[in-house]
């Protein structure tokens, strides 16, 4: 896929969130919910954000629509800064650029019809006749796997596999050509969130998508993803092609998560590494590497100073001073 | 006895008024849990694993009722054997939290966030035991101890929002073990919590297991959560038992097509494989089942017996129960 351009590049990207207090609500302090996060994602290209809750991934995700507004850093899209433009062109570059949200339960309006709820985005990136939108709206959902029939019920007549269908449809129906999905299975039973990856992929392939594949869950992450990154409190530590981490991991963190996964054998041997602690606040996040508290290599070095982001081998990128 | 807990023939029901016959949630379910036994209990959303544990500690919510002839009898400690469905409430009290505790999900939502964490642990030991208020103080710093808790001392006056989501569920295993149950019911207790508390949680409890030598009951949807802590395994889909094994012939000599479906889906991610092996369709509504497997319909091997007849659970080795025709010793008489 390395021959595609590069269809979205995050440069340095940060998002505070003011922390208020006191009586006068004034500004007391940040949540560094993403610090500096770097990637690039190519097109037709899924690129998998991994971390724990907290550590920033739906924040980055959102940022980059620019749900919400970025504190630093750069966003291009197809080569234009996105933070440069104004709302207008941003709601109309949306068109582009889609979000398929969590819950599959709360994301969509219970007093619409799948069909109004299709029709929606429509209306609000295009001028089309209802004879027009009634067969975008049925192309659609003959993509994502919904009959005709099933477009005049409301969402509380489905099952969360099927709603998540229908949140899928809803941000496709604009044809983008990029989609944040932001834990699209993470709510879903394990023999239908293989159904939605599945849709997923061959969505991918018909529409020419690039896929910013948020989710916490290693395993689906993996399977999705031609390129990851591992997020922890606000940084990438690592990332590169799915298989070059999953194989060789280097950066201890990641090392940590992929030991966590519980093992599908009961008979194989486990070697866990266990983290002993939490994640730190990101309000108040640990001076030099973030993650150098509950590191079990940590030298000296590690509590003073940031460690630069180092490429070890093509594209595979880590930032610890193990590696300096 | 020689079981810690014997569920014989469980049904629980949803009565829909009284023109109509109730809906069978749950039907005919035996299991036996040994004594020190890490027993699991695996299934999708809907499959009916926790109203089935709810009803081993009697707490059943309204309208749902126990079918006629289910049974739930329990060894208690002095030995007697109690018939939990037939208990009166004031008796049940005596038993829960004491005899028999539960972890729940979500520990954010399951601890009263208006009490301290020490006011939270000491109800229990108010209750089931006559210890003085610095003995109750000492037994709750004691346990957080045990979870691994660091600095318990100053935990103990915290409230639960001071608290992350691993330690708020490390506070509700102190809660549940405080007594030294005999049985601890632990449902889906690491699926809110990261992977890296996760593992933390389950090498926990795997821990304490041994060193309070109870029977831990573990509900979950979560196959590699049953491959790291369990003995044996009961798999549920649509209110029924389907397989029954020890935890390496669950994963090893799989038998039904749905637990084998359930492996294969998971297995396949990562592989090389880019299209994920799916079992087809969904669960079917509960009073929706018809006559024959409930599996069928989503079934690889469906035959025509299978939409006929509902196959029963037999014993297809020893120690291992099926309930699928494929598996049926009458189609082998008959080959």
């Amino acid at each position: 896929m390395s021959e595609h351009t590069v269809l979205l590049d995050v440069q340095h990207l940060q998002t505070y969130f003011p922390i208020k207090g006191g009586v006068v609500h004034k500004t007391v302090g940040h949540v560094h919910a993403v610090e500096d996060v770097s990637f690039q994602i190519r097109e037709q290209e899924t690129f998998g954000l991994v971390g724990e809750s907290g550590c920033g991934k739906s924040t980055t995700g959102r940022t980059i629509l620019r749900l919400i507004e970025p504190t630093g850093g750069k966003i291009f899209f197809d080569g234009q800064d996105l933070c440069q433009l104004d709302r207008e062109a941003m709601r109309q570059k949306r068109r582009d650029m889609q979000l398929v949200f969590q819950d599959p339960y709360s994301s969509l309006n219970p007093r619409m019809t799948v069909r109004r709820l299709l029709e929606e985005p429509l209306q609000t990136h295009f001028t089309l006749t209802q004879k027009e939108m009634n067969e975008q709206v049925l192309w659609i959902a003959h993509a994502v796997g919904l009959s005709p029939e099933q477009l005049e019920r409301y969402p509380h007549q489905f099952s969360g596999g099927q709603r998540q269908r229908v949140s899928i449809a809803r941000a496709l129906i604009t044809k983008p050509r990029f989609v944040v999905a932001d834990e699209p299975v993470s709510a879903l039973d394990v023999s239908i969130q293989a159904q939605i990856l599945n849709l997923l992929f061959s969505l991918q392939e018909e529409l020419k998508l690039s896929y910013l594949f948020i989710s916490h869950d290693l395993n689906v992450v993996r399977h999705i993803s031609n390129r990851i990154g591992v997020m922890y409190l606000g940084r990438i530590m690592e990332q590169g092609n799915t298989e070059s981490v999953y194989r060789n991991p280097l950066h201890p963190y990641t090392r940590a998560l992929l030991s966590a996964i519980p093992k599908l054998d009961p008979l194989e041997e486990k070697h866990r590494i266990q983290l002993e602690g939490d994640v730190p606040s990101p309000a108040n996040p640990p001076k030099g590497c973030p993650f150098h508290d509950r590191c079990s290599k940590c030298m000296e070095i590690c509590k003073q100073s940031v460690p630069e982001e180092k490429e070890l081998e093509p594209g595979h990128r880590v930032s610890c001073h193990l590696y300096d | 006895m020689e079981h810690l807990l014997e569920i014989r023939n469980l049904s629980i029901e949803l009565p829909q008024g009284k023109r109509q016959p109730p809906v069978k949630l749950v039907e005919g379910v035996d299991l036996d849990i040994d004594k020190k036994q890490n027993f699991g209990i695996v299934g999708e959303s809907g499959c009916g694993k926790s109203i089935t544990c709810s009803s081993i500690m009697g707490l059943l919510s309204y309208p749902l009722t126990l079918g006629k002839g289910s049974s739930i009898r329990f060894q208690q400690e002095n030995g007697n054997e109690v018939e939990i469905t037939s208990l009166p409430s004031s008796e049940l009290r005596k038993i829960r939290g004491k005899e028999i505790s539960m972890i729940f999900q979500e520990p954010m939502t399951a601890l009263d966030p208006t009490s301290t964490i020490v006011a939270q642990i000491e109800e229990t030991l108010r209750f089931h035991t006559s210890l003085t208020k610095a003995e109750m103080h000492d037994a709750a710093l004691a346990m957080l101890k045990k979870v691994n808790i660091p600095r318990p001392d100053q935990i103990l006056l915290d409230y639960p929002h001071h608290l992350s989501g691993g330690m708020l569920q490390r506070v509700m295993i102190a809660i549940a073990l405080i007594n030294n149950p005999r049985l601890l019911i632990a449902d889906e207790p690491t699926t809110a919590l990261d992977v890296t508390i996760q593992a933390q949680i389950l090498d926990l409890m795997n821990e304490l297991r041994e060193s309070f030598d109870t029977s831990v009951i573990m509900i979950t949807h979560d196959l590699g959560v049953i491959a790291e802590t369990c003995e044996k395994v009961a798999v549920f889909y649509a209110g029924q038992v389907v397989e029954q094994a020890s935890v390496e012939e669950i994963f090893h000599a799989t038998a039904h097509p749905y637990t084998a479906g359930l492996l294969k889906s998971v297995t396949s991610l990562g592989g090389a494989e880019k299209k994920l092996y799916t079992i087809q369709g969904t669960v079917p509504t509960a009073g929706h089942f018809g006559s024959g497997c409930r599996f069928a319909d989503r079934c690889d091997h469906c035959t025509s017996r299978c939409r006929e007849a509902a196959p029963a659970l037999t014993e297809i080795a020893p120690g291992h129960l099926c309930r699928c025709w494929l598996h049926a010793p009458e189609k082998e008489a008959a080959q």
